[in-house]
C-alpha cells in the first residue's frame, strides 16, 4: 500500500450509509472494547432496529461527561451510557437530558425512580482476595489487620471514589479515623483499576478494591476459583450505572427504542460476562453459573444522588487530609 | 581587477585594513605574522565576514554583500576542503552543481578535471582512500570546474611535505595560467612566494599593503616582515 | 589568526526553523488558550495543588539528578570497554524509556515489589523486606526509565573526543584522573546539564508511576491535579493554569540549563579508532566491568520479567492485538518523521538562537489533558475530531520526542557545519541540496539514533488523548489497558512484550541504519 493511500484510510471515519438512520451512543473505552460487551450489542440491536448503532468510546464515565460539557448542545451524541450514581447529580445540572419513556421494573437492590437516567447494570464494590487467606469481616478488623491492599485513587477511578463514598456513608464523622486506621495496610494506590487489580495479582497486595463479581470471571473464562470477595457486615456500596437520552437528539424515537433494546435480554444477556456486572433486567436464561457462587450483601449502600456531591467533597478531603500526612 | 577599496575590518580588538588592487591573471601571495590577519582579510574577500566599512570590487562591481557561493572566487581552506561520505566525483561535481544534477556534459567536465590533475579512475573512491596529496589534486580539479575568475588557497597544503606541496603550487599556477584566474594565496614560507607568486601583499602592523614585487621585497625585507621572516 | 566566523548568507533564512518553532509554539498555545477561553479565564489553584506542586519538582529534581549521576559511569565503563554483546546491551538498555508505564511498572515490581527477586533474595538472606513504595520508588522507576537514556547522551559525547586527544593524552602521561578533568570533565559540562533537563522536564509531568509506586496521595503530581481538575471539579480554568505552571517551571529551567552550559567542542579529529591507554590497568577494568553489570542487571531484570510474564500470553495473541499493533508501527513511523523534520529545523536554528531549544521542550512541558481538550475545544466546531485522531496523535508523540532528538541532533550538527559549513557556503550547497548532501550524510549517526528514539518512543505511547479515541484503530498501548481493563492479565502480557518488541526493533532499524557503511 502506498504512503498516501495507507494515511486516507487512517484518516477516514467509517463512512455512515446515508440511507439508514444512525444513532450515536456516547460511552466509556472497554464497554466498546474488543474485549466489553459493546461488539454484541452492536450487533443485536442493529439486527432489530434497521439503523446504524454508532458507539463512541471516550475514557470512562467521569471523562464522558466531561466531553458532554465541552460539546454542550452541539453534541453529535444521542445516548449517553455508562454514567454511573456518583455523576448523575453533575449530569442532571447541565440541563442537556431529557426524560427517557421507559417503564420497567428493574432488578435492583433500590429503589429507582430517575425520570432521566435508566440503569443497564450494577454490581457492589468489594475487596477481593485470595481463598484461605486471612479474610477481615469488616473495615475496623481490615484496618486492624497486616493485610496489604490496593486501593485507587478517587480523583482518578470509579471504584476509589466508590470506596470513599462507601467509608463516609456507613462511617459518616468516623470515616477519617477508619483512614487512619487503614493508612498503614494501603500499599499503594493507583490511577485506575487496572493497575490495581494487576498488582493484587502480582502478589504486591493480599487484597484489592474491586467487585463483588470479579471472582465471577477467573471461576468462568479461567476455571480458577483461588479468587473471593470479602463480605463486609457493614454492608457493600453499589454502583449502578446508567444512560441517559440527550435533549438535543435528532433520534429521539431511535433513542427511545435503544433505552427499551437496553433492557431486554438482547442487551442484558451479555452484560455478565463482558462487563462483569449483574444485570437489570433478569434474562430468561438466568446468570451463568458461576455466579451463584458470589457473596451476597445483606446490605447495600447508596447516598442518596442529591446528596453525593457534597458528601464526595466533604470525604475527599478527609482522604487527602489523612493520607497525605 | 579586484579592488579593495578602503576595508576595515574589525574583530574585538582586532583591527585591519586594505586599500589596493589586483590586476586580473596576477598571482600574488600574502605574506605576514601569524595572527596578522591573512585568513580574516580571505574572508571578508569570499564572503565569511564582513567589514564594517569599505568594499569589495569585481570589475567595478561591489561584491560587499554578495554571500560566499554568488562572488566570482573559488577558495580552498586550511582543512576540510573535502567532503568525507562523498565521492572524489561527487567532491568536483559540487563545484558544478550543488545539487549534484549532473548533465552528461558536466559529468564530463569532471573527468576532464580529475585528467587534468592526475586523478583518472579515482572519481569512486571516497576521500579517506587517497593520500593527501591526491586529496589536494581533488580540490584542485574542483576549483578547476568552478570556473571562477578569483582562486583564494589559505594554505590548503601546509599539512603536505616540501616536495609535495611545491608540486600543487606549480600545479595551481599552471592551471591559473590556463584560465587566466587571478590566484591569491597565504603563505607561511617565502620559497613558496619566490617561487610562483611575482607579487607578495605584506599583512603586518593591522595593515594589508598593497602589492609589490615578491624579489625586491624578500630581499629588502621591512622591520616587521624581518622580524616575521627571522632575517 | 582571526577564528573563522559567521558567514553573511547564513545570517538571515533561517524559515524552516522559525516555521517549526511556530508551529511547536501554536500547537502547544493555542489549545492552552482555547481552554482558558472556554473557561471564561484561569481560576486559582488550592492548596493541594500547591502540594502537588511541590512534591512534582522534588521527584522530578531527585530523578533528573540521579539519572545522570549514575549514568556517568555507565557511559564512561561502555565508552572505554570493547565486549562481545556491547552493541546488543547498548540497544537493549534503550528498552525501559519505549515500555507503557503499566507494563515497565509491573516489570520493576516483579524485581523490587512485595515478592518480587530483591525481597526474596533479603528474605532469603534474614533481612528486613524493601519497601519500594515512597519517594524513593517514584525515583527509582524514573531512573530505570531515563538512565539509559542518559547513558546514550553521555556515550555520544563521549564519542566526539577524538581519538587523537586520548592518544596525546597517552604520550604526556596522563593518569585516568587527569585524563577525567581534562578531557572527560569538559565534555561532562557540556552535555549533563541538557541531559539533566531533558530528565527534569519528562519526569516533570509523570503521573502514573509517580502515584502507583509513590504509595498515595503524598505523590500527586501536577499532571494528576489537572487531571483531577478537568475531570473531577470540571474546573478548566484551574487545570489551564496549572498547565502554565508546568510549562513555566520547564522554560525557567531549560533556559537556565542553556545558559549554563557550553557550546564548546572538541574539534575534529580524524576517525581514528579510540583507544584508551589511560584505562588499561586492572583496577579500572574490574571497575568498569563491576559498572556495566551492575547497570545490566538494573536494566534487564525488569525486561526480563517484562518478557517472562509476557511468554505464555504472546502465543495466541487475538487479532485485534496484531490491528493494534499494525497500527502503532504505522503512528510511529508517522511521528518519527514529523519529529526529525521538526528536530532538524530547530536545531539549525538553535545553532545561533540557543534558546530555541526551549521551545523544543513544550511538547512534553505541556500537559496532555489540557492540549488535548483545547484541541478538542478548536477542532470540535468544524469538524469530527476523530478523524483528526491519527493526525493529532502523531504530532502530539512527534512534539513529546521532539527534546530527545534535539539533545541528539545539536553537538552533531554544530560539528558538522563547524567544519563544512564554510565549504558549503562558498561551493553555493543551500536548501535541500545542502541537506541532501552535507546534512544528512554526514548526520547520520545522531539521525539515526534520534529516529529510533522517537519511533520507539511513539510506539509506546499510549497514543489517546481520551477525548480524541477512535475505537476503530486502538493503538497496541490502549489495546494493552483495555485488555487489563478486561481482568484479561495474561494476554496484556503478552502484548507487552509484543511491544517491547517491535519497539525495539524499530528503534534497532534505525539506530543500525544511521551506522551502516559509515565510511569517513
Amino acid at each position: 500500500m502506498k504512503p498516501h493511500v495507507l494515511l486516507a484510510t487512517l484518516l477516514m471515519a467509517s463512512p455512515a450509509l446515508a440511507q439508514t438512520p444512525v444513532l450515536t451512543v456516547y460511552t466509556y473505552d472497554s464497554f466498546v472494547s474488543d474485549w466489553g460487551p459493546g461488539p454484541a450489542i452492536k450487533e443485536a440491536f442493529e439486527a432489530e432496529c434497521g439503523c446504524t448503532l454508532n458507539f463512541v468510546g471516550a475514557g470512562d464515565g467521569a471523562a464522558l461527561l466531561g466531553r458532554l460539557r465541552l460539546e454542550g448542545t452541539r453534541s453529535p451524541a444521542d445516548i449517553v451510557l455508562g454514567l454511573d450514581t456518583g455523576l448523575i447529580a453533575a449530569a442532571r445540572e447541565t440541563g442537556l437530558f431529557m426524560a427517557h419513556t421507559i417503564e420497567a421494573d428493574l432488578d435492583l437492590p433500590v429503589e429507582w425512580t430517575d425520570p432521566l437516567f435508566l440503569p443497564f447494570d450494577w454490581g457492589y464494590f468489594a475487596f477481593v482476595g485470595n481463598r484461605g487467606a486471612e479474610h477481615p469481616t469488616n473495615f475496623r478488623e481490615l484496618a486492624a489487620s497486616d493485610l496489604g491492599i490496593v486501593i485507587q485513587d478517587p480523583r482518578s477511578s470509579t471504584p476509589g471514589l466508590g470506596l470513599l463514598m462507601w467509608i463516609k456513608s456507613v462511617y459518616g464523622d468516623e470515616a477519617a479515623g477508619i483512614w487512619e486506621g487503614l493508612a498503614d495496610n494501603i500499599v499503594t494506590v493507583t490511577p485506575g483499576w487496572s493497575e490495581a487489580y494487576g498488582l493484587f495479582l502480582e502478589g504486591e497486595a493480599d487484597l484489592v478494591l474491586s467487585y463483588t463479581t470479579s471472582p465471577a470471571y477467573h471461576l468462568i473464562a479461567e476455571d480458577d476459583d483461588s479468587k473471593v470477595a470479602l463480605p463486609f457486615t457493614e454492608g457493600h456500596y453499589m454502583q449502578i450505572e446508567v444512560a441517559g437520552i440527550l435533549a438535543a437528539s435528532e433520534q429521539p424515537e431511535l433513542a427511545d427504542q435503544f433505552m427499551r433494546f437496553m433492557i431486554s435480554d438482547g442487551f442484558q444477556n451479555v452484560i455478565p460476562t463482558t462487563n462483569w456486572m449483574y444485570p437489570v433486567a433478569m434474562p430468561e436464561a438466568g446468570l451463568p453459573d458461576g455466579f451463584s457462587t458470589l457473596i451476597q450483601p445483606e446490605t447495600a449502600i447508596l447516598a442518596p444522588i442529591e446528596q453525593a456531591d457534597a458528601l464526595r467533597d466533604l470525604a475527599l478531603d478527609e482522604w487527602l487530609r489523612v493520607l497525605s500526612r | 581587477m579586484l579592488t579593495l577599496e578602503a576595508l576595515d575590518i574589525r574583530q574585538g580588538a582586532f583591527r585591519l585594513t586594505a586599500d589596493f588592487s589586483l590586476e586580473e591573471g596576477a598571482v600574488v601571495a600574502m605574506i605576514g605574522p601569524s595572527g596578522a590577519g591573512k585568513s580574516t582579510l580571505f574572508n571578508v574577500i569570499a564572503g565569511f565576514f564582513p567589514p564594517v566599512a569599505g568594499r569589495v570590487m569585481w570589475h567595478g562591481r561591489d561584491i560587499t554583500a554578495l554571500p560566499p557561493a554568488k562572488r566570482p572566487v573559488a577558495m580552498l581552506f586550511q582543512d576540510n576542503n573535502l567532503f568525507p561520505h562523498l565521492t572524489v566525483a561527487q567532491n568536483v561535481g559540487l563545484g558544478i552543481r550543488p545539487d549534484l544534477r549532473l548533465t552528461p556534459q558536466d559529468r564530463a567536465s569532471v573527468d576532464q578535471a580529475l585528467a587534468r590533475v592526475g586523478l583518472q579512475g579515482l572519481d569512486a573512491r571516497k576521500p579517506a582512500a587517497l593520500s593527501g596529496g591526491q586529496q589536494g589534486r581533488v580540490a584542485l580539479a574542483r576549483v578547476l570546474v568552478q570556473r571562477k575568475p578569483l582562486i583564494l588557497l589559505d594554505e590548503p597544503f601546509a599539512a603536505l611535505g616540501p616536495a609535495l606541496k611545491m608540486e600543487m603550487l606549480d600545479l595551481v599556477a599552471e592551471l591559473a595560467a590556463e584560465t587566466g584566474a587571478t590566484l591569491l594565496m597565504v603563505s607561511h614560507d617565502p620559497s613558496d612566494a619566490r617561487r610562483i607568486a611575482p607579487l607578495t601583499v605584506l599583512v603586518a602592523e593591522g595593515q594589508a599593503f598593497a602589492p609589490m614585487p615578491t624579489l625586491q621585497l624578500l630581499d629588502a625585507p621591512p622591520p616587521s616582515l624581518a622580524a616575521y621572516l627571522g632575517t | 589568526m582571526a577564528a573563522r566566523s559567521v558567514p553573511l548568507s547564513r545570517l538571515s533564512g533561517h524559515w524552516s526553523g522559525w516555521a517549526a518553532a511556530l508551529l511547536v509554539s501554536a500547537f502547544v498555545l493555542l489549545p492552552l488558550l482555547a481552554v482558558l477561553w472556554f473557561a471564561g479565564g484561569g481560576s486559582r489553584p488550592g492548596p493541594a495543588d500547591w502540594a502537588a506542586l511541590r512534591f512534582t519538582v522534588l521527584q522530578a529534581t531527585l530523578s533528573a539528578v540521579f539519572s545522570v549521576l549514575l549514568a556517568v559511569p555507565v557511559a564512561r565503563a561502555l565508552a572505554r570497554r570493547r565486549f562481545i554483546g556491547r552493541g546488543v546491551l547498548i540497544t537493549v538498555m534503550g528498552a525501559p524509556f519505549i515500555l507503557p508505564v503499566i507494563v515497565a511498572v509491573l516489570g520493576l515490581l516483579a524485581v523490587f515489589g512485595r515478592s518480587g527477586i530483591v525481597n526474596q533474595a533479603l528474605v532469603w538472606a534474614g533481612l528486613p523486606p524493601f519497601q519500594i513504595y515512597g519517594l524513593h520508588g517514584v525515583v527509582l522507576a524514573h531512573v530505570f526509565f531515563n538512565l539509559p537514556l542518559a547513558t546514550r547522551l553521555f556515550l555520544q559525547g563521549w564519542q566526539g573526543i577524538p581519538a587523537e586527544r586520548f592518544r596525546l593524552a597517552a604520550s604526556l602521561g596522563f593518569t585516568p584522573l587527569d585524563v577525567f578533568r581534562q578531557l572527560e570533565l569538559p565534555m561532562l559540562r557540556n552535555t549533563l546539564p541538557g541531559a539533566a533537563m531533558v530528565i527534569f522536564a519528562i519526569c516533570l509531568s509523570s503521573f502514573a508511576v509517580a502515584l502507583t509506586l509513590g504509595g498515595g496521595p503524598r505523590a500527586t503530581t501536577v499532571e494528576l491535579a489537572i487531571y483531577q481538575a478537568f475531570r473531577f471539579d470540571f474546573d478548566l480554568g484551574r487545570a489551564a493554569v496549572l498547565a502554565m505552571i508546568q510549562m513555566a517551571l520547564v522554560t525557567l529551567a531549560a533556559l537556565l540549563v542553556l545558559r549554563l552550559g557550553r557550546m564548546e567542542s572538541f574539534g575534529r579529529g580524524m576517525d581514528r579508532p579510540v583507544r584508551r591507554w589511560d584505562a588499561e590497568s586492572w583496577p579500572l577494568r574490574c571497575l568498569d566491568t563491576a559498572v556495566i553489570f551492575a547497570a545490566a542487571l538494573f536494566i534487564l531484570l525488569p525486561l526480563g520479567a517484562v518478557v517472562w510474564r509476557g511468554l505464555p500470553g504472546v502465543m495466541d495473541l487475538p487479532v485485534q492485538v496484531w490491528r493494534a499493533a499494525w497500527v502503532s508501527t504505522v503512528m510511529a513511523l508517522a511521528s518519527t518523521l514529523v519529529a526529525v523534520a521538526l528536530a532538524l529545523a530547530l536545531a539549525h536554528l538553535a545553532l545561533h538562537h540557543r534558546r530555541i531549544e526551549a521551545v523544543g521542550l513544550l511538547g512534553i512541558a505541556a500537559s496532555p489533558f489540557v492540549i488535548g481538550t483545547g484541541l478538542f475545544l478548536l477542532i470540535n466546531p468544524f469538524s469530527d475530531p476523530v478523524r483528526w485522531a491519527f493526525v493529532v496523535t502523531a504530532l502530539v508523540n512527534a512534539l513529546a520526542a521532539l527534546p530527545f532528538a534535539l539533545r541528539v541532533l545539536i553537538p552533531g550538527l554544530r560539528d558538522v557545519i563547524r567544519d563544512f559549513g564554510p565549504l558549503a557556503d562558498s561551493l553555493g550547497l543551500t536548501g535541500f541540496a545542502r541537506l541532501r548532501w552535507l546534512v544528512l550524510p554526514r548526520l547520520r549517526r545522531p539521525l539515526g539514533f534520534a529516529a529510533g528514539l522517537t519511533a520507539a518512543l511513539s510506539m509506546g505511547d499510549l497514543g489517546v488523548i481520551a477525548l480524541f479515541a477512535d475505537p476503530e484503530r486502538a493503538t497496541l498501548p490502549l489495546q494493552i489497558l483495555r485488555l487489563m481493563g478486561a481482568y484479561r492479565m495474561e494476554t496484556a502480557a503478552g502484548a507487552g512484550l509484543l511491544l517491547l518488541m517491535l519497539s525495539l526493533s524499530l528503534f534497532w532499524l534505525f539506530d543500525q541504519g544511521g551506522r551502516r557503511d559509515v565510511d569517513a
